[in-house]
């Protein structure tokens, strides 16, 4: 009660959580845009999201220990893990397409452990942080303040968001990947090769994913056991938003990102994460209801 | 960071005279046929984490261990009652696992005679450990338990030299107390945010905060409990800078601490002062640079304190003989450790006798002087005599500047704003 008269009394607050949310919740709708992609060509939902994230901030450590700019981290990390995602499509992923979900939940969830286990044998359990760079911003006499990578990170999700729609329509590729969604046989019977469509959705999913890692890297920090919470909000996201909208899965991770913030302002930094789930909980109670509205309207 | 100490000799020429000297003494010894110092050597066991997660601070506890052992060893020994005895260790690898430390407790008892036991690393091993030395009625001084819980469960052969979590920051609190006219306040009119992670060792040092702060009459305004998962503090430091309280404490091993410094700097959050644990681990001079100035930083011990003995010298002493044996700068797990040792030393010698309990009575009755602190148990068998130390980071490097009586230097308080810093 009181943390919210703070924010009736001054409202500038406001704007520094509303600022903030939107920023972390463009890089949740990164890494959900890659989960719905995947979920709704290839009927996976993959678990080892969180895991490119934290592969894709690794790789941006590497190359700033290496010497390089940090910023170049965004583009060779998507790079890296496209490769990354392709290798894994052929290695594993091809083998449990037409499968049962519950396989799929398996094996990916098999392949997020043994890239944590992975990386904390290379790197060990350390948190790691990269220096963007790039500087802070100063509104209203310091009282907010708006870190540039995290104004970078909303944009690029929202130009990344825009190029993959573009791609999706218009590209030969992108229109094969959504003749494949929408049914895998006719594709397939018209000529179109599946499993290279497949493999590239797996790859692009990957690269999302790597990019955002690069971002959180530069903005908050990573260590190899940071993965599930950026797959849990990608499945919260894509579950609110749906498979077929990209539009709607940015919103929604914009939307969850500013929840977040504001739960964790108002009940306490403790709660911040508890919220996601309620949340979660509160959107599959509240679709159950309306469809099966819907079933009996059907009726 | 000990680079510019001087060399002390060569130490193959030391050894060389000291057993020239010893072949003297025992030829002297045997003329005189009178062979009053009998041969004895005690036996101190251990379960240490060579391998699994804690192998890292395992290997830190050992290497503490066995230079305590070997510096006594060199200066004669331990004289119980007539005799001058040896020490030795025995050691198993308890792969940092509880049930595995508590079977080879019960192993190094049982079987191998193990009269007196040295602690394992970590309070979960050591909780896990406790209950068997208890059963055996075997005095075990540890060195790497710090949990509040290890101390309220009536154990009577347990002692631990260093000080336990909740004492973590407590000395931050008194700072406070100590400098509020410098914010212009009394003490009971300061106020206090918390942002301490949600896991039993924090919150334990968050209780510790809790009761220092109502001692001296401060409000808490802000009582975050961090989520294990979170990386993010902004919603916190967001209150931080609405509520403005005058000290910020932190907690949350190396993740907090890398955290804290980095997001408080971004959000240019002015508080007159901040603390927190995990500086060390979290390397945030070298990650932050100028980011962690003014930082405050709880710590157990620093080579820079002015604490000394008879067996290591100063604390200083201890850390290039231990960086010249092992060829690293000793953390303070190291320093600890070697201090149990030398807590045992002084327990046998005022018992007289190596009785079980008879030296159990003595280590009750501990009051000593080490170079990493005062040692005196209190009933619990916790350390009451040595405080926590607080380190400030200036012009990037950890000066002591709590608790005032070993300070370096006047801790920079209020911090400067950060609009006025450069």
């Amino acid at each position: 009660m009181q943390n919210l008269q703070l924010l009736l009394q001054a409202p500038v607050f406001n704007v520094q959580l509303l600022l903030d949310g939107m920023f972390i919740g463009a890089i949740f709708a990164l890494a959900a845009i890659g989960m719905a992609l995947v979920w709704g060509v290839m009927n996976i939902i993959n678990v080892a999201q969180g895991e490119f994230v934290m592969l894709g901030g690794f790789v941006t450590l590497m190359l700033v220990e290496a010497g390089f700019h940090p910023l170049l981290g965004i583009p060779a990390a998507a790079v890296v893990l496209f490769v990354l995602g392709w290798a894994l499509y052929r290695a594993v992923i091809w083998r449990i397409v037409d499968g049962d979900m519950f396989i799929s939940l398996l094996a990916t969830f098999g392949i997020s452990i043994m890239m944590q286990q992975l990386m904390n044998e290379i790197f060990g359990a350390d948190v790691r942080t990269v220096e963007s760079g790039l500087g802070v911003w100063f509104l209203f006499d310091g009282m907010v303040t708006v870190t540039q990578v995290k104004v970078a990170a909303f944009f690029l999700s929202i130009v990344i968001g825009l190029l993959l729609w573009l791609f999706l329509k218009n590209a030969r590729l992108g229109q094969a990947i959504r003749a494949t969604a929408q049914n895998a046989r006719a594709a397939r019977i018209l000529g179109v090769d599946t499993d290279r469509v497949y493999a590239v959705t797996y790859a692009i999913n990957a690269a999302l994913c790597g990019a955002a890692g690069a971002l959180v890297v530069m903005a908050w920090s990573i260590h190899p056991y940071m993965g599930l919470p950026y797959t849990l909000r990608s499945f919260m996201i894509v579950i609110v938003a749906g498979l077929g909208n990209l539009a709607s899965v940015i919103a929604a991770g914009l939307g969850l990102g500013m929840a977040e913030q504001y739960a964790g302002f108002l009940l306490g930094a403790e709660f911040q994460l508890a919220f996601v789930f309620l949340l979660l909980v509160a959107v599959l109670v509240g679709r159950q209801i309306t469809l099966a509205r819907k079933r009996q309207y059907l009726k | 960071m000990w680079t510019d100490y001087h060399e002390e000799g060569d130490p193959k020429m030391l050894h060389r005279r000291k057993m020239l000297l010893a072949t003297v003494a025992a030829a002297t010894l045997m003329t005189a046929g009178a062979a009053q110092a009998e041969e004895c050597t005690i036996t101190l066991g251990a379960a240490v984490s060579l391998t699994g997660k804690y192998s890292t601070n395992g290997m830190h506890t050992k290497n503490g261990y066995d230079l305590a052992v070997k510096v006594l060893n060199e200066k004669g020994g331990v004289k119980v009652g007539d005799k001058t005895c040896k020490l030795a260790v025995k050691y198993y690898d308890d792969e940092s696992t509880p049930a595995r430390g508590a079977a080879l407790a019960e192993r190094l008892i049982k079987q191998d005679g193990v009269k007196f036991m040295l602690g394992p690393y970590s309070s979960g091993l050591t909780k896990a450990i406790a209950p068997v030395t208890e059963k055996y009625k075997v005095p075990m001084v540890e060195a790497n338990g710090a949990s509040r819980s290890l101390f309220t469960k009536g154990w009577k052969y347990l002692f631990a030299v260093l000080s336990t979590s909740e004492q973590y920051l407590q000395s931050a609190i008194e700072l406070a107390a100590e400098n509020a006219d410098r914010m212009g306040k009394k003490p009971n009119e300061m106020t206090v945010a918390l942002a301490i992670e949600n896991d039993p060792f924090s919150q334990d040092i968050r209780a510790g905060v809790m009761d220092d702060a109502k001692k001296h009459g401060m409000r808490i305004v802000i009582d975050d409990k961090l989520p294990k998962e979170l990386n993010d503090m902004s919603t916190t430091l967001t209150k931080v800078k609405a509520l403005k309280p005058d000290i910020l404490v932190v907690s949350g091993h190396a993740k907090g601490a890398a955290t804290a410094v980095r997001q408080i700097a971004e959000m240019r959050v002015d508080v007159p002062m901040v603390a927190m644990t995990h500086c060390d681990s979290a390397q945030i001079i070298k990650k932050f640079g100028d980011k962690a100035e003014y930082t405050l930083c709880a710590s157990q011990w620093a080579p820079t304190l002015k604490y000394s003995d008879e067996y290591f010298g100063s604390a200083m002493d201890f850390a290039k003989l231990f960086e010249k044996t092992y060829g690293y700068a000793p953390p303070y797990q190291a320093a600890e450790s070697a201090a149990a040792v030398l807590v045992f030393k002084d327990a046998f010698e005022r018992a007289g006798s190596l009785d079980p309990q008879k030296v159990r009575d003595a280590l009750a009755a501990t009051d000593m002087m080490t170079f990493y602190g005062g040692i005196k148990f209190d009933e619990t068998g916790k350390n009451i005599a040595k405080p926590m130390v607080l380190y400030q980071v200036l012009k990037g490097k950890y000066v002591v500047v709590a608790p005032s009586k070993w300070a370096e230097a006047r801790a920079v308080i209020p911090q400067p704003k950060w609009s006025e810093r450069k």
